[in-house]
């Protein structure tokens, strides 16, 4: 039987994190994955992550997904694809399966780290081919570049409803409604709101009577229901689709664990079935660790810090280095994924329904039940100030962990201060020079370059801008209000591309001025 | 291959393998090599990759990472293959699965 210090199941985002601190501490390391190839889902996230510079942030998922592999790669790490692990038995014994091939391995150490697996929601015509995975569509479309379909319907409107929505849009699909049972809208405002001004129609308190179709889907009823999830006779909508994504929620794949004796508790904080563990990933058996999805359903920021974590305790647990080497690194660990953990969406948050801001400003009604900031609501954020020139307006309006924009200005225009999710505010003495780095760096594409005035009646709005075709200066068009709803007519004054900007082209365009703070989003009139 | 996604405004082109036919259900399609089977069908708009065993009722892709077996197909001859995450190659032979077999449930 082949033996190594460690053996980490799972080449995801905690998993390589794992092995990459392990094996920088001269742990002889192999990492099992059932897939073809390493990153578990980072390949598929195509947006600029959010956080702070020690986690990455703007930069996007598949980006970070290869600085990962380059460091493995670089750490000598060796990871065993397309080998599922079939069993983790006593004395750390792992049985690996590699197509007909069932091999034992043992080792003295052992980090689980299988991440999680989709929810579904069943209703009639469900099994009809047609209704995926949000993670499938995801799948598809960034990895093999095929579409899921042309015209689709989401269901659930958490952080992965509402980014594949946009990656939907973004590869051309139509989003005919984005629909969820909940009362609110469960993702980031700042991810509702750039599917929302697209003019994407958010059904909150709906949800899927049935899918239509024979052999595929055709179409899906919707309703809305009450709050005892009864639905409202004479609410139905009917849509003409050929695609229904379900993104409703992910479960830990804890199986492993279980199997293995792990003390495992049911936390539906932590998404189901998880194993008990200390904040550095130790369970109830000795040398037997988890990183990431699998105790507790986060995002790939945490769970990679979580990684990261259990290969140093691993190290130490294994003697390779002493405690006090062990605490001097974790620290900085901690301190990264305690930032992570704030905001609004903090996993000590989940479930409550938070109705002020940090700073005590209402949040916005209308943004929770309908994806979108009304225009009445806009104004009671610090980011969104008035000055003669151009000057950036900051439509961030909720404590997330996320500070990039502050890095940002040349000019010194926006400060979030310390605290890494204050909302971000336009500082009196920054003088804007319209350079557009704010507009790029914002994961929540919240962030616009407005001259409210030219002089000649008119206003100019700059946007950031991630689909194709990119529309040529002159082009002329409709501007799209928060709401997706058309406010005015408008004109592309020009599109910017640079490599700093990372494929978010600032597109400005020019309409009447009284437009200036409703216009926010640039539709080609056909 | 009207699915196909030609330039994505993020990952710009995307590199595939080279252009291959193989067959499904005696059709031939053609397909990138090393993409998914389930891929290549899709692009060509195949929906229905195979039918229940007790209920003759429809399946096609539906996690499209190798976990529910909803996809599954007869392979070159070989029923049950996850063709969501089974590479394509030139000259396969790829046939809609009815139960486990990969004759149609009136000729079984």
């Amino acid at each position: 039987m082949k033996r190594f210090d460690l053996i980490i199941v799972g080449a995801g985002p905690s998993g390589l994190s794992a092995a990459i601190e392990a094996a920088k501490r001269g742990l002889k390391v192999v990492v099992f994955d059932e897939n073809e190839k390493p990153g578990g889902q980072l390949f598929k996230q195509i947006h600029k992550f959010f956080g702070s510079k020690e986690h990455r942030a703007k930069v996007r998922g598949f980006v970070i997904g290869q600085q990962l592999l380059d460091e493995a790669a670089d750490v000598g790490v060796s990871v065993v694809l397309n080998a599922t692990v079939i069993g983790l038995y006593q004395d750390k014994e792992i049985v690996v399966k590699k197509g007909d091939e069932i091999t034992h391995y043992k080792a003295d150490a052992v980090i689980i780290a299988t991440g999680a697996a989709e929810n579904m929601v069943t209703f009639p015509g469900w099994t009809l081919p047609g209704v995926i995975g949000a993670g499938a569509a995801q799948t598809m479309m960034n990895l093999h570049g095929v579409l899921p379909g042309k015209k689709v319907l989401m269901l659930g409107s958490g952080n992965v409803g509402l980014v594949v929505s946009f990656q939907l849009l973004q590869c051309g699909c139509e989003v005919v409604a984005l629909v969820d049972a909940a009362p609110r809208v469960g993702g980031y405002g700042v991810h509702a709101s750039k599917v929302a001004r697209t003019g994407v129609p958010f059904y909150l308190s709906h949800t899927i009577v049935k899918a239509d179709g024979d052999k595929c889907v055709t179409g899906v009823t919707i309703a809305e229901i009450d709050d005892k999830f009864k639905f409202i006779p004479g609410t139905e909508k009917h849509f003409d689709v050929d695609t229904i994504c379900l993104a409703v929620g992910l479960s830990p794949m804890s199986q492993l664990l279980k199997m293995a004796g792990a003390k495992m508790e049911d936390n539906p904080k932590r998404g189901g079935q998880v194993p008990i563990c200390d904040e550095y990933g130790r369970t109830s058996i000795p040398g037997v660790f988890v990183a990431g999805d699998v105790s507790g359903i986060e995002e790939a920021s945490s769970a990679m810090i979580e990684g990261r974590m259990a290969g140093v305790v691993a190290a130490e647990y294994l003697g390779y280095i002493d405690e006090e080497a062990r605490d001097a690194e974790l620290v900085d660990m901690d301190k990264a994924l305690d930032g992570l953990r704030q905001g609004m969406f903090a996993p000590k948050n989940r479930g409550k329904a938070i109705e002020k801001t940090e700073e005590g400003i209402d949040i916005s009604m209308n943004l929770l039940k309908k994806g979108y900031i009304a225009d009445d609501e806009i104004e009671r954020y610090p980011g969104v100030t008035h000055k003669k020139g151009v000057h950036p307006v900051i439509e961030c309006t909720q404590n997330i962990p996320c500070n990039p924009c502050q890095d940002a200005c040349p000019k010194k225009c926006i400060s979030i201060g310390s605290n890494i999710t204050s909302l971000p505010i336009v500082t009196e003495e920054g003088d804007c020079i319209n350079c557009g780095m704010c507009v790029a760096s914002c994961s929540g594409q919240a962030i616009f370059l407005v001259d409210e005035d030219c002089g000649d009646g008119t206003a100019t709005v700059t946007l950031p801008y991630e689909f194709l075709p990119l529309p040529e200066s002159g082009t002329k068009g409709i501007a799209l209000g928060r709401n997706g709803q058309a406010v005015c007519k408008a004109e592309v004054v020009s599109v910017k591309s640079a490599k700093a900007f990372d494929k978010t082209h600032l597109l400005t365009m020019r309409v009447p001025k009284e437009y200036a703070m409703t216009a926010r989003f640039f539709k080609v009139e056909k | 291959m009207a699915e196909r996604i030609a330039e994505h405004p993020i990952l710009g082109v995307q590199e595939k393998g080279e252009l291959v036919t193989f067959t499904f259900d005696g059709k031939e399609i053609k397909g990138y090599e090393g993409e998914p089977i389930a891929a290549a069908l899709k692009a060509a708009e195949v929906m229905v990759h195979r039918y229940t065993q007790k209920e003759h009722k429809p399946r096609g892709i539906f996690c499209a990472i190798g976990r529910c077996t909803d996809c599954v197909m007869i392979v070159d001859g070989v029923p049950n293959v996850r063709t969501c995450i089974t590479p394509l190659k030139a000259g396969m032979v790829v046939q809609t699965q009815y139960g486990v077999s990969g004759k149609p449930f009136e000729e079984q």
